[in-house]
């Protein structure tokens, strides 16, 4: 069972993940992909609890994530891999070149970073981080849960589905 | 965040957190069940950062002297908020997964420290699930 979900949320696990997509997908795994996490014992254990049993989670840094990312990708259980920020997402998928898709799924407004979206506000190197993907092949999509619309990333850098 | 204090007057004892309209409509039916409302601090965590949602809750701790935190879900991002605080001050106490009985039983209880109503109401709440049928 492949990834089901390559999601940017610097919520990491939260709410809409573990719920949102965890019960339609049938997440049974979650990579979560992030260099201060993967060396903290203490966040490691906070986002672990936070998933209820029947969910393991495994935690990389980018480096990591990269060298592993077919044991993780070939794991027989539904999986979803999840970056705090979009330049460790880029990093990955610039590793990796076996991920076909990324899913924004919340990037909240902090200074430098303009709205595109409710859940999605994007500095101008973001925004050129993303189109790089795209470039490279990579469909980069905005839906914070899976009742809402893809938002394509053109659409997404226009601002105009607010 | 949005932060509301609903009527009265008396020193909220506690901080009401979780998704959406959440903290809101269970304080409100705290109001109208009871009136004591103001014993509750609503925030909603709506757009906000992981960062923002920790500060804003460390804030209205400081703000109203409140040393318990309720939240809806233990995967939400107050969740993990709040056991960062809790992590730094211990005297902090945290109950997720909050339902009304667990409120009602909280606001109530003034013959313990708010922290140990706390404890005693999430007890409270607990038992308040109850299945009826086949």
């Amino acid at each position: 069972m492949a990834i089901q979900l390559y999601r940017i949320d610097d919520r990491l696990i939260h709410g809409q993940v573990v719920v949102g997509w965890g019960q339609p997908l049938n997440i049974r795994l979650i990579v979560l992909v992030d260099d201060l996490v993967a060396g903290s014992d203490w966040e490691k254990d906070l986002y672990r609890m936070a998933v209820p049993p029947e969910m393991e989670v495994i935690f990389d840094d980018v480096a990591g994530g990269i060298r592993n990312h077919a044991r993780y990708a070939s794991d027989p259980r539904p999986g979803l891999l999840i970056t705090g920020d979009i330049a460790s997402m880029h990093r990955l998928v610039k590793g990796v070149k076996a991920i076909g898709s990324v899913n924004l799924g919340g990037i909240h407004h902090r200074a430098g970073r303009s709205e595109k979206l409710r859940y999605v506000f994007l500095t101008p190197d973001e925004e050129n981080q993303l189109r790089d993907l795209e470039a490279a092949g990579v469909e980069v999509t905005a839906q914070d849960v899976p009742s809402s619309r893809a938002v394509p990333l053109p659409e997404v850098l226009e601002g105009a589905t607010r | 965040m949005s932060e509301q204090k609903e009527g009265g007057t008396e020193r909220p004892r506690a901080i009401v957190v979780g998704h959406g309209e959440f903290a809101g409509g269970l304080v409100s039916a705290v109001g109208q069940i009871c009136g004591m409302a103001d014993k509750l601090v609503v925030l909603s965590m709506m757009g906000m950062t992981p960062e923002d949602i920790e500060s804003t809750i460390r804030e209205q701790l400081t703000r109203t002297g409140a040393h318990v935190i309720f939240t809806d879900l233990p995967a939400g991002s107050a969740t993990i908020a709040a056991r960062r605080i809790v992590k730094d001050d211990p005297s902090i106490v945290l109950v997720s997964g909050v339902n009304l009985a667990t409120l009602l039983d909280f606001v109530f209880n003034n013959s313990v420290s708010p922290t140990e109503a706390a404890r005693a109401a999430a007890e409270r709440g607990k038992a308040s699930l109850i299945v009826v049928g086949r």
